[in-house]
């Protein structure tokens, strides 16, 4: 049963130099027990999605307009006070760093107990043993003396998991992490991520993994979503994105990221130019001056903004090539490449 | 937690010697660098008109200004502690501990004098500092969350004025509008002590409080208004809010605290420096505090006074220093560490 | 590579200590053991990678050669000199050869000043005169990392973050160095700009002859930009060889827990990958554990690891390891690399 669904999102944000188009028409589901992967680079609209769920999207100025159905809700148009109560409760998030997204002057026990009180009418006597549990059930060793530290006393690992255990205390069925292993050493990123995995299981909530770093996404996600200048560019199982990727952007990717699973290749394969400013997004496909393929779409890429559209089985795309053209280009230009053989 | 006490309790100490090295040299180090000698020290702090050469003298040589310069320096830390006496030839002048120095001019210790003084400046200081940091905060808060609003530039307007305007124009405003010619408040030079009526008290201090609060709160709502901007934009006020709670708690509970520490510290200095008197203010209201003390001491020129008032100044700033240092630690618990 | 010469760089028993002090009177009641006693040479043309995760001075390392901060022992020679605590005076005509690129674009750049001053920056402080003046020399220079010489004028926030680190790059280039150390040269990029620069770098290496001693914590960044790579954990060498040894058969513990930690973008063998979970974090430098530093994380750990400090010696041709359970060694077929398959690097042309 669809838990999550967002129907043609769009977050504009008003600015002097113009109108900023941070999400532009995204749409997709997501069930409990699932997890949707969003990948994308900077400035792709990836966090301002996640943001704009909650509810989180900086107030007044930003204009939001398409649907959001969590469990049957509808979000966009709900009270903000409604909306709140269901923040930390029905979903709540983990962020990127997990220092500067602890209130320096709370411990880590008084962040959590607060969170849970909000939401639950209980003494702080219960709350702070709720607190230790959920400490103890992250995996933080001698719980019931850490629950008094503050954020600044924890390692970073440590302190990513008190973060995950203030998300999950009120035992929400949305869980939303914002690059949750970015700022974490190489080792304590496994272990984070082994733990999510885990803790979804356990939990059954449904997961939504925005990173910028398509292994992690590749560990944890039954779905992914490509975003490129604030649009959904690909959209697929996991098998879909890494296996039969159909998007150059998303070969692109593939191809910028050197692997340790692969013989090395004697170069990468970046992709040209810059992310585009979300100000100025290029016309038509905002891909194309990046595109090495572009100039085979006999001059519509520049014009016309191409349609997300089903290639297979729940996999879309939003290309100006023919489907057939891109399988094409992927088995015989692109895929040879990123195998570092021929 | 308790080294760090101790370790901001020496440095208050240490800063205090220093503070009295400093000041000690400012009336008498340098004015012998530049070349002032014994008999004009004598003559300068004892003043007596007509006195034959032989007599300043004899009276520098009492006094004990020949001697070196450390002995003088021990002679004065000796006075501050247990009191002197100085021998002016003509009679033994009695100056008890904490003696900071003995007026000539007018034949008085100078201590007295300023401990008579403190109720007004204190009274002053207190009750301006108190008004001057709720309007001053609040002000900042409302203006940070409503940037940009009419409510926010008319304030930080408002805020500019007070920065730029001085209290002698401030208040002699007040002064003519509400005393003079509305008859609200009372005339300048009346100042009625808590213990004798609290409420006249208040009364008589209202119009130079809030005319002091004016300049201090136009600087703390700007700064607490640039505190709030940019603590509201931390990552853990996305956290607070993402857990739902209610934006009235995110604003106190997680921005405010965070924001107000740096007021904090300015509020302890300020206070500190505004106990060692508040010139503009109580010579504008016509005020017997230890600032206006201060004035007539520099038209007289009676230098015992001036370094007096100096060296209680630097001691209030000192104090509140480490007051403000031990509160910093109470409020970030980071701060413990060091 | 040319690799029968001497060392560019040779580093012996570097150490850096950092005091801490404690108490009323700020005794010295330890230190910091950033860098403790590594060594290792780098020869001319060849890319050393020095990874490790956080704190284990990988960046102190890279700062200790430039000479940013000062050794508490252990030796560098440069160029056949002993640069070790040679004043900065005397240093100053030998940073010419050894250059510096920074992580961040965004703070390593001066915003008041136009590209063109900056990259120009080192001509002045240097006082050297160029054949056709400064600006011709910089605009070369802009050319070669592939910026627009025609923006010379322009100032730093006019560009990206990937056209900034090339700002950051023409500029340790402006002197044509022989070494250049790079601390995170691309961690704060985006993706796809990562591998322009790390293009970018390998290039320029080939046509100017450079010399890389390449710092990062992305392992699959510096296998493929290395030469040569040594692991660092603690302050420590715990491993250091060829890349295709490293990568392919490493044998101290915690290289095998790195590897297995970096997560693979392949869907297909998520579930069935063996991966070895490390417990806990790296402990503090301050009070590292004793003998192998890395017992209290090591699953094969025992008595004599808490006791002996294994050294760094060569267990294989050109693979020096300090660990005394080492994996992998010779005998043991060496196993696949991390997707267990056994590939010929590839001879295609890239797509472009």
């Amino acid at each position: 049963m669809t838990f999550l669904e967002l129907k043609d999102l769009r977050i504009h944000f008003p600015t002097d130099d113009g109108l900023v188009k941070s999400v532009d028409g995204l749409s997709f589901t997501l069930e409990r027990g699932k997890t949707l992967g969003i990948v994308g680079e900077s400035g792709s609209g990836k966090s301002v999605t996640s943001l704009g769920v909650l509810g989180l999207h900086k107030g007044g100025r930003a204009k939001i307009s398409g649907e959001i159905w969590l469990d049957g809700e509808e979000l966009v148009g709900a009270s903000a006070e409604h909306v709140r109560k269901l923040r930390g409760k029905k979903m709540a998030m983990i962020f990127q760093d997990p220092l500067s997204a602890m209130h320096p002057y709370y411990t880590v026990g008084n962040q959590i107990i607060e969170a849970y009180r909000i939401h639950h009418d209980v003494s702080k006597k219960v709350a702070r043993k709720h607190a230790i549990d959920m400490l103890a059930r992250v995996g933080i060793p001698q719980p019931d003396r850490r629950v008094d530290s503050y954020p600044h006393e924890f390692s970073g690992g440590m302190r990513q998991r008190a973060m995950i255990a203030m998300a999950l205390c009120c035992d929400p069925e949305l869980l939303i992490a914002d690059e949750p292993t970015t700022a974490l050493d190489v080792t304590v990123q496994a272990q984070i991520l082994d733990l999510m995995r885990d803790l979804q299981r356990d939990f059954n909530a449904a997961l939504i993994i925005i990173t910028h770093d398509l292994g992690v996404v590749a560990e944890l996600s039954d779905d992914i979503l490509v975003m490129y200048g604030g649009k959904c560019i690909e959209y697929g199982s996991a098998e879909d994105i890494f296996e039969r990727p159909e998007h150059p952007y998303t070969w692109g990717l593939l191809g910028s990221m050197p692997r340790l699973d692969r013989e090395p290749t004697e170069r990468l394969l970046p992709i040209k130019g810059s992310p585009p400013s979300l100000i100025n997004v290029p016309s038509g496909c905002a891909f194309h001056p990046r595109c090495p393929y572009a100039e085979r779409t006999a001059g519509r890429s520049e014009t016309e903004v191409p349609e997300l559209l089903e290639t297979a089985g729940g996999h879309r795309v939003r290309c100006h090539l023919p489907g057939e053209r891109r399988r094409a280009i992927w088995e015989k230009e692109v895929m040879p490449n990123l195998e570092g053989t021929s | 937690m308790v080294t760090y006490i101790i370790r901001r309790l020496i440095a208050a100490v240490l800063m205090l010697v220093v503070v009295s090295i400093v000041t000690f040299s400012i009336f008498f180090v340098i004015p012998r660098l530049a070349g002032v000698t014994a008999t004009d020290f004598a003559n300068r702090y004892v003043g007596s008109k007509g006195a034959t050469a032989e007599t300043v003298a004899h009276l520098a040589e009492k006094l004990g200004f020949n001697d070196p310069l450390t002995v003088q320096y021990g002679r004065w830390v000796k006075g501050i502690v247990a009191g002197s006496e100085f021998d002016t030839g003509v009679s033994i002048e009695h100056c008890p501990a904490p003696c900071l120095g003995y007026s000539f001019i007018t034949k008085t210790p100078v201590w007295p004098e300023l401990l008579d003084r403190l109720p007004v400046t204190v009274s002053l200081a207190l009750g301006a500092s108190v008004i001057w940091l709720v309007a001053g905060v609040a002000t900042g808060v409302l203006s940070a969350l409503r940037r940009g609003s009419f409510f926010d530039r008319a304030a930080m307007g408002v805020a500019l004025a007070g920065v730029s305007l001085p209290i002698f124009f401030t208040g002699m405003i007040s002064l003519v509008y509400f005393s003079y010619k509305f008859g609200i408040t009372v005339p300048g030079g009346t100042f009625v002590s808590f213990t004798e009526s609290p409420v006249q008290w208040a009364y008589s201090l209202i119009l130079p409080w809030i005319t002091l609060a004016f300049l201090y709160a136009a600087s703390y709502a700007r700064l607490t208004r640039a505190g709030m901007l940019e603590t509201m934009g931390e990552d853990y006020i996305r956290t607070a809010r993402a857990k739902g709670l209610p934006e009235s708690r995110v604003i106190t509970k997680h921005g405010l605290r965070a924001a107000l520490t740096p007021i904090v510290t300015i509020f302890g200095m300020d206070v500190g420096l505004l106990l060692g008197g508040a010139i503009l203010t109580e010579t504008t209201f016509s005020l017997p505090g230890v600032g206006r003390y201060a004035v007539q001491a520099i038209s007289a020129n009676d230098l015992p006074k001036i370094m007096g008032v100096v060296m209680l100044t630097a001691c209030f700033v000192v104090v509140a220093n480490l007051i403000v240092d031990l509160l910093y630690a109470v409020v970030d618990p980071r701060v413990r560490l060091g | 590579m040319s690799r029968a010469s001497e060392p560019l760089l040779s580093v012996q028993g570097l150490e850096k200590h950092f005091p801490v002090t404690k108490g009323l009177l700020k005794r010295q009641v330890g230190a910091v053991r950033a860098v403790d006693g590594i060594g290792f040479d780098v020869v001319k043309g060849e890319t050393l990678g020095l990874v490790g995760e956080s704190g284990c001075g990988k960046t102190t390392t890279g700062r200790l050669i430039t000479r940013l901060i000062e050794p508490t022992g252990g030796k560098i020679v440069f160029d056949g000199r002993d640069i070790t605590h040679m004043s900065q005076g005397r240093l100053r005509p030998l940073r010419r050869d050894m250059q510096m690129i920074f992580q961040d674009p965004y703070s390593s750049l001066n915003p008041r000043h136009t590209v063109g001053a900056i990259v120009g920056a080192p001509y002045r402080i240097q006082g050297i005169k160029t054949e056709h003046g400064v600006k011709r020399a910089v605009q070369e220079i802009l050319e070669l990392v592939g910026l627009n010489p025609e923006h010379y004028n322009r100032y730093p926030h006019e560009f990206s973050g990937g056209q900034r680190q090339r700002i950051g790059i023409a500029r340790t280039l402006a002197l044509k160095p022989k070494l250049i150390i790079a601390d995170e040269p691309v961690s704060a990029l985006d993706v796809s700009i990562q591998a322009q620069v790390v293009n970018l770098l390998e290039d320029l290496q080939s046509e100017l002859d450079l010399t890389y001693v390449v710092i990062a914590h992305d392992l699959s960044v510096v296998r493929h930009i290395s030469d040569r790579v040594a692991v660092m954990y603690l302050g420590k060498i715990v491993e250091m060889a060829d890349r295709t040894d490293l990568y392919g058969s490493p044998m101290h513990p915690y290289t095998n827990a790195l590897l297995s930690a970096v997560p693979i973008p392949d869907v297909r063998r998520r579930s069935e990958r063996e991966r070895i979970r490390l417990q806990g974090d790296v402990p503090s430098p301050l009070n590292p554990p004793p003998a192998c530093r890395f017992h209290t994380r090591c699953w094969k750990a025992q008595e004599i690891c808490r006791k002996v400090e294994p050294p760094l010696t060569a267990l294989a041709p050109g693979h020096q390891v300090a660990c005394h359970f080492p994996e992998n060694l010779s005998g043991d077929a060496p196993p696949a690399p991390a997707a267990g398959q056994e590939k010929e690097p590839g001879t295609i042309s890239p797509v472009s």
